[in-house]
């Protein structure tokens, strides 16, 4: 594996686990809400959590332009908040991908959320433990399963978002440049078809590992004895 | 002393709650059909649901009080719950399940674990998952956890009514060891006849969401014995009564019950002990005279106190030396027996149907002869 290769691999990476790790927490809270509370506007907010789902990537991306882009409201207030800009830096490429996996971390937690049984809260409090405690103690373990599953789901989408991400913050080698749109790019070049194999080989290695590790982490977290 | 004091309003479901009873030491049972608001009830006093209005006082201490706006949030109440389905933490062991209040709720340690653990026979089961146990022993590692938040009152909601038989049988001496053990009000809520009968000292009933009838659990359910309404197969009453001698050949003990004796089945009784007895409608039946021989051994005369008739069957109360029993005949017995209130009878009683448990004092706790300790 030549050093080009290695250094898309570590971007796509660095992409995909900032996406992850900064959506995990909002996804927990949005599928929370849809699993729990009932408010005005929650078909809204059903709706524009699973829009990335159906909407054309491109026109994502195109959102994301408008919204975080350099001249974009969002874009400014995060540049005059924290500094962070998104425009052609690989930290959009992030955004965008953890924009696209959202709906797919949102899913699966929202499906565990719903199906625990809402006694055990009750019997938690019962014994001492307030709504915080039980939270951690009760809630978040019992539906640790669907958080995994959907943090290696949208990992996985993460690596292989294409079309927001190219759109938003185009193909910048060693900025934007994650694996996909390295294929990518090695396929419109007419030399470049043995390098994009290799990275083709690398993508669905990826892919498996990510599986089977999803399916050892189910497994060992429902070992311990869901009746 | 601990006491419970509940007089709220409500709504539960489509009917108003309107209920006012009191609590002390032992067992009190809230004892009324399905449906009856029964769980409503105990909800509110945990905090889980809230009343419309009232008062809850438990050991001096204001639960909820609509007033002055208390309503003290469940992790507050200072209250152990054993839920009808077990309810345990499906991912912690049951070790951690034990000490949930401690580690979580933050509660004191105030009993001690070990024994606990040893009250409810749960030594080898420490390190398992939840979904390993049976259902009784699930159950009895809930009614443990419940103990082990020190709590200041005991909810029971139909802790055994998601089991079989013989899996109540299995739990029942350790709710009577618990009963004993505990010094705190336990309030169980029940509509099982059989089950309110070994437990409880006071029985309060519920129907549509209010108190028709409390007292003592004898009294309440000699008298719901009667009534109409109630399942007049379960219909019975309880008797107390003094061991005058057994016969370990036979495993069978005498009972003085006051002027009268008969003799049951059952092991591990000495002479002095007082027991409770639970004698169901169905298993007396009634002969004008004494029988020679019949297999049914106890023959009590007494007198023909009422008689309550239903369709093709009659509920008769017969009255000997102050206590009450009930006979389940049919009408035309009755009948051809010429059966009369005043009548002098005899009272038959089959020993193998009647439960026998034993009361370590007058007031005290009720531990079973098969006791597991």
């Amino acid at each position: 594996m030549g050093e080009t290769e290695l250094s898309i691999i570590l971007l796509s990476a660095r992409v995909a686990f900032t996406a992850i790790l900064c959506a995990l927490v909002p996804a927990f809270a949005v599928a929370w809400l849809l699993a729990r509370k009932q408010f005005p506007g929650k078909g809204v907010v059903q709706a524009l959590v699973t829009l990335p789902l159906v909407l054309p990537p491109v026109v994502t991306g195109y959102g994301l332009l408008i919204l975080f882009g350099s001249k974009g409201p969002l874009g400014q207030l995060f540049e005059n908040l924290f500094g962070i800009s998104f425009a052609f830096r690989w930290t959009g490429a992030a955004l965008a991908a953890g924009v696209m996996a959202f709906p797919l971390l949102v899913r699966p937690i929202r499906l565990s959320l719903e199906a625990m049984d809402q006694g055990f809260g009750e019997a938690a409090r019962t014994l001492g433990a307030s709504r915080l405690t039980v939270f951690f103690t009760v809630t978040l373990p019992l539906a640790l399963p669907g958080v995994i599953a959907g943090a290696v789901l949208g990992f996985a989408k993460a690596l292989g978002e294409f079309g927001a991400t190219i759109t938003f913050v185009s193909n910048i080698p060693g900025e934007t440049q994650t694996l996909s749109l390295a294929i990518y790019a090695l396929l419109q070049s007419p030399s470049g078809d043995a390098a994009a194999l290799r990275l083709i080989a690398i993508a669905v290695a990826l892919a498996l590992a990510a599986i089977v590790a999803s399916e050892y982490l189910a497994r060992r977290l429902t070992a311990g004895g869901r009746a | 002393m601990s006491t419970l004091h509940v007089d709220i309003r409500g709504r539960a479901g489509s009917f108003e709650i309107e209920t006012a009873f009191q609590a002390g030491a032992g067992v009190t049972a809230l004892f009324g059909p399905s449906g009856a608001g029964k769980s409503t009830l105990l909800k509110m006093i945990a905090g889980t649901a809230r009343p419309q209005s009232g008062r809850i006082v438990a050991g001096g201490r204001t639960l909820f009080n609509s007033a002055t706006g208390t309503n003290l949030p469940p992790e507050k109440r200072g209250i152990g719950f054993v839920f009808q389905d077990a309810r345990l933490f499906p991912h912690l062991s049951v070790r951690r399940n034990l000490t949930y209040a401690r580690w979580a709720g933050r509660r004191p340690a105030s009993r001690a674990f070990d024994e606990v653990v040893a009250l409810l026979g749960l030594e080898d089961r420490l390190d398992a998952a939840p979904a390993t146990l049976s259902g009784g022993e699930r159950q009895r590692v809930a009614i443990g956890r419940a103990l082990l938040a020190d709590p200041a009152l005991l909810l029971m909601d139909e802790p055994l009514s998601s089991l079989d038989k013989a899996r109540r049988n299995e739990i029942l001496p350790y709710l009577e060891a618990i009963r004993t053990e505990a010094g705190i009000p336990i309030l169980y809520v029940s509509h099982e006849t059989s089950e309110v009968a070994r437990l409880a000292d006071t029985v309060v009933l519920i129907e549509n969401g209010r108190v028709s009838d409390s007292g003592p659990a004898a009294a309440i359910l000699a008298r719901l014995g009667l009534a109409a309404g109630g399942d007049p197969d379960e219909a019975g009453v309880i008797l107390e009564g003094r061991i005058t001698d057994v016969d370990p050949a036979y495993h069978t003990a005498v009972i003085a019950l006051d002027d009268d004796r008969i003799e049951l089945t059952g092991n591990g009784f000495a002479p002095g002990m007082t027991v409770r007895l639970r004698v169901r409608a169905g298993d007396v039946a009634i002969a004008n005279a004494p029988h020679d021989g019949l297999s049914i051994r106890n023959q009590l005369p007494a007198i023909v106190e009422e008689i309550r008739r239903d369709g093709a069957f009659a509920t008769v109360a017969l009255g000997f030396g102050g206590q009450q029993l009930l006979a389940r005949i049919t009408a035309k017995s009755a009948d051809a027996l010429g059966l009369q209130p005043g009548s002098r009878v005899h009272a038959l009683l089959k020993a193998v149907s009647v439960e026998m448990a034993r009361i370590e004092s007058p007031r005290g706790g009720l531990t079973s002869a098969s006791s597991p300790r």
